[in-house]
């Protein structure tokens, strides 16, 4: 091992420790580590909320928590989740700390903007939390119209308020990110010798900066409509509900993309590390990141099925979602065929990468159901939804998240976490989460519908799995929280690459320096050259124990 | 509780065994898939697991022809499924002739329904068992969706406007009716029943029900208070144009344009007039908004399906 200690070199972490240094710093690492205290801290308020409701759920007359509080649990589980956990999850945290270091840059094009994105995130988020404080919001986190507009009588413009300026944040970041990796790319970095990480990311970027926008004027219309009595979305006044909701499922559906394109991101670079194997078919995978952003842009109307918009949109907006299921099925099976003839780790990062391509898989599978009309017209609304999108933005994009955590945290702390603790949450987190939503698949077609506090007592059994489940998951969520943090003080030192993986970021001492490299690194060769890696750089920490 | 574990909705209409056959087509796919990704990454991972700390493997070739197979296959699946799923929405979305018509009236946080002989119900529709019902929704306030999961079929019931739905039950029984649009506090207690009788049995609750007067006959005795029938003349003599026969005929207006008139535009020509005017008649016509709720809507577009031309013709002698 490389007895480098973590306190002797000058590092971005410990060129200063004044609460001002963290403030005001323009460092994109610094910034990263401000997103990931804000984004855990929203995690834990929403997992908390989605508590609650599970607990309520488990009889079938909702005793614990009345309707409205129920329904502003809801609403409030996926504003935080979303707007504060998903979407800025990956791209705030791995995108603002990895971005500049895999294409060899100093910091991102406009480091001050970037700081700006992080201000402008945490006053929305202050905004919605005093929403959800001051007696929150009930319209779910779609706001659909008349009811949001009109009906209800919660804290719907501040909330709103709220997502609005938060969008911003998102805008900038996507802004930065995709001049970044226009301009700053170190001399021999082309395109495609980029980390799909970083096309996942540019893929997120343009999905940012053409969706939020609308999600934005959205808002603002129902604002409007709330406090001057517009008539825009008011069929009393002449307006259509149901524009609404395709201005709303413009953004809302590529946001799915947003917070599920990062994730497949860690995973591609995770898979060729711990198989010390060139992706399989790097190309198919870089593009099908763009085409799953621009067709994803065409796909909003399968939230619409049953609401009214005509047979044919019905049947466009159907073909259409077919097509984006096409290049997420490319993914998986390149990152299957990457195993083959590999040299597999069963390190913590990896498992939480088997983790992504099972749960993704049927994730993305149960996907079809409801992009079949005829189908949809059965499970739309229900429980079945609820389950399908779990598994996409909780099973996959979390376990990217926290695979990717685990895979960097070495190189942005300079320690390593325990790896037997690792792996045991690993797999608690996806048995948990089967456990947790795998019987919703079921009391969807059974026809549950969603956003019930209370159900018909023949739901009961399935309900109650669903909720001992989830309390396995919270276990799963708490366990990294604590080792992570116990890391800090007593993790070994890491030194410049653990993993022994290829990639910029690794060729550079952990925790780097705040310039990130002394020299700007040439680039000569194809990313994930694991075959012509020397076997000298690959340091073992952790000795592999064959399985079985 | 454990006793009582449902894995599968009943089946009860002609739309949910069409439903399901494609339902197990696509779990029959997923499986497949399943099985196929997770046994191959469990085989890699395990055939092809770490034994030495320097082990260094060559990278494998990368056929075009692998990259070109599973995309194609995926995509030859999928158009089956679209297919298959366009052509089940087309037999939801258009209802057979004949089928009886029931109004409906969602707001929060009830469903209200009008029988053609008369009968209201709320929370609770009887329907007779192997007959096609055509539904014609709207709702007083927020978006509500018409949802019974023992036929699997689901329709937003949107303010402002009517949307069809249809069933043809094929089991007698008591099933599940929820609203499965978010649509405020009440929302999980926006739930009914809907009981498929037999015919005859259908029959006699309809005989036994309190309210008499047919939905057409209220719709007439509305067409006659509320003035309609001292413009619209059934002989053509008054000031509007006898609507003797209008239902589902072209209608020519001022701007041009063609339209057929159906429950949509019938609704929106009594609540804004001055939108669509037909071609000959001047604007002259009042607006009837606020001074008729949605129900009453329902009864005179009812009274106004009844007129057929042949009786407008009889009208005239």
């Amino acid at each position: 091992m490389n007895e480098i200690t973590v306190e002797r070199r000058q590092n971005y972490l410990n060129v200063s420790y004044t609460l001002k240094s963290w403030l005001l710093t323009t460092d994109h690492k610094r910034i990263a580590l401000l997103y990931l205290f804000s984004i855990t801290l929203f995690f834990f308020i929403g997992a908390v909320f989605a508590g609650v409701m599970r607990l309520n759920l488990l009889t079938p007359q909702g005793d614990l928590v009345r309707a409205e509080t129920y329904d502003t649990l809801f609403t409030m589980h996926g504003l935080t989740m979303i707007f504060f956990f998903l979407i800025p999850s990956i791209p705030g945290v791995l995108g603002n700390f990895l971005i500049p270091m895999m294409i060899g840059a100093r910091d991102v094009a406009f480091p001050r903007l970037n700081l700006a994105s992080w201000y402008i995130f945490m006053l929305g988020g202050l905004f919605t939390l005093t929403a959800a404080a001051t007696g929150g919001v009930d319209t779910g986190w779609t706001f659909y119209t008349p009811y949001s507009s009109i009906y209800s009588n919660s804290n719907v413009v501040l909330t709103v308020t709220g997502i609005f300026i938060v969008g911003f944040s998102s805008i900038l970041t996507g802004l930065n990110f995709m001049v970044t990796i226009h301009k700053m790319r170190a001399p021999g970095m082309t395109w495609f010798r980029l980390p799909l990480f970083i096309w996942s990311l540019y893929a997120t970027s343009l999905i940012f900066i053409l969706g939020t926008p609308v999600l934005a004027i959205s808002l603002v219309l129902i604002g409007l409509e709330r406090l001057f009595h517009l008539g825009i979305f008011d069929p009393r006044l002449g307006g259509d509900p149901i524009l609404f909701q395709h201005l709303f499922w413009f953004y809302s559906h590529p946001a799915v993309y947003v917070m599920i394109l990062p994730g497949m991101g860690v995973v591609s670079e995770l898979i060729p590390c711990f198989s010390r194997k060139r992706i399989f078919g790097y190309h198919f995978v870089a593009f099908s990141s763009l085409s799953i952003a621009v067709i994803g842009f065409l796909v909003w109307g399968h939230h619409m099925f049953v609401s009214g918009q005509s047979v044919y949109a019905g049947m466009a907006f159907s073909a259409l979602s077919f097509l984006v299921a096409v290049p997420s099925a490319i993914k998986v099976f390149n990152w299957t065929a990457t195993l083959y003839r590999g040299s597999i780790a069963f390190s913590t990062p990896m498992l939480y990468a088997f983790g992504f391509i099972g749960l993704f898989t049927i994730g993305g599978l149960t996907g079809l159901f409801l992009a079949t009309l005829g189908v949809d017209i059965h499970v739309h609304d229900t429980y079945f939804v609820i389950a399908h999108f779990h598994y996409i933005m909780v099973g996959s994009a979390v376990m990217g998240f926290l695979g990717g955590i685990h895979f960097w945290w070495p190189k942005i702390t300079g320690r390593l976490y325990p790896e037997g603790w690792g792996r045991l949450a690993a797999l608690i987190i996806f048995l948990g989460f089967n456990l947790t939503f795998f019987p919703q698949f079921i009391l969807g077609y059974l026809g549950m519908p969603r956003r019930y506090h209370m159900y018909p007592p023949e739901f009961q059994a399935l309900n109650v799995l669903s909720t001992a489940g989830a309390s396995i998951l919270g276990v799963g969520y708490l366990l990294p929280l604590a080792y992570l943090l116990w890391s800090l003080w007593y993790g070994k030192a890491a030194g410049a690459n653990p993993w022994g993986a290829t990639g910029l970021e690794w060729q550079t001492p952990s925790p780097p320096p705040t310039e990130n490299f002394e020299v700007v690194p040439v680039v000569t060769e194809e990313p994930y050259a694991y075959s012509t890696m020397e076997a000298g750089v690959v340091r073992e920490h952790i000795h592999q124990r064959a399985p079985v | 509780m454990w006793r009582d574990l449902p894995l599968f909705p009943p089946e009860a209409s002609t739309y949910a065994a069409r439903e399901d056959a494609l339902f197990f087509y696509l779990v029959a796919v997923s499986v497949v898939f399943v099985l196929l990704i997770f046994s191959l990454v469990a085989f890699f991972a395990i055939r092809y697991r770490r034994r030495a700390p320097d082990e260094r493997p060559r990278p494998t070739r990368e056929p075009l022809a692998l990259e070109i197979a599973w995309s194609v296959i995926p995509l030859g699946l999928m158009v089956i499924m679209f297919v298959w799923g366009a052509h089940l929405f087309f037999y939801a979305s258009n209802p057979p002739a004949g089928a009886i018509e029931i109004s409906v009236v969602g707001k929060q946080w009830m469903w209200k329904f009008q029988h053609p002989e008369g009968p209201r119900e709320i929370d609770e529709l009887h329907v007779p068992v192997g007959v096609p019902i055509r539904l014609t929704m709207t709702s007083e306030d927020v978006i509500h969706s018409f949802f019974v999961p023992a036929f699997r079929i689901k329709r937003d019931v949107v303010p402002g406007r009517y949307v069809t739905a249809w069933f043809q039950a094929t089991k007698t029984g008591a099933y599940h009716l929820f609203c499965s649009q978010y649509c405020g506090t009440g929302h999980a207690s926006m739930t009914g029943q809907v009981i498929v009788m037999n015919p005859v049995d259908y029959e006699r609750w309809l005989r036994g029900g309190a309210s008499s007067v047919s939905q057409t006959a209220a719709g007439e005795l509305l067409f006659q208070r509320l003035g309609c029938s001292s413009c619209h003349k059934a002989d053509n003599t008054g000031r509007g144009p006898s609507l003797a026969g209008v239902f589902g005929r072209p209608v020519q207006l001022t701007t041009g344009q063609t339209v057929t008139a159906d429950e949509s535009y019938l609704r929106e020509h009594i609540l804004t007039p001055g939108q669509q005017v037909v071609a000959g008649y001047p604007r002259i016509m009042p607006t009837f908004k606020g001074l008729i709720s949605e129900d009453q809507l329902l009864q005179i577009i009812a009274y106004l399906k009844s007129l057929t031309g042949s009786e407008g013709a009889q009208a005239k002698q």
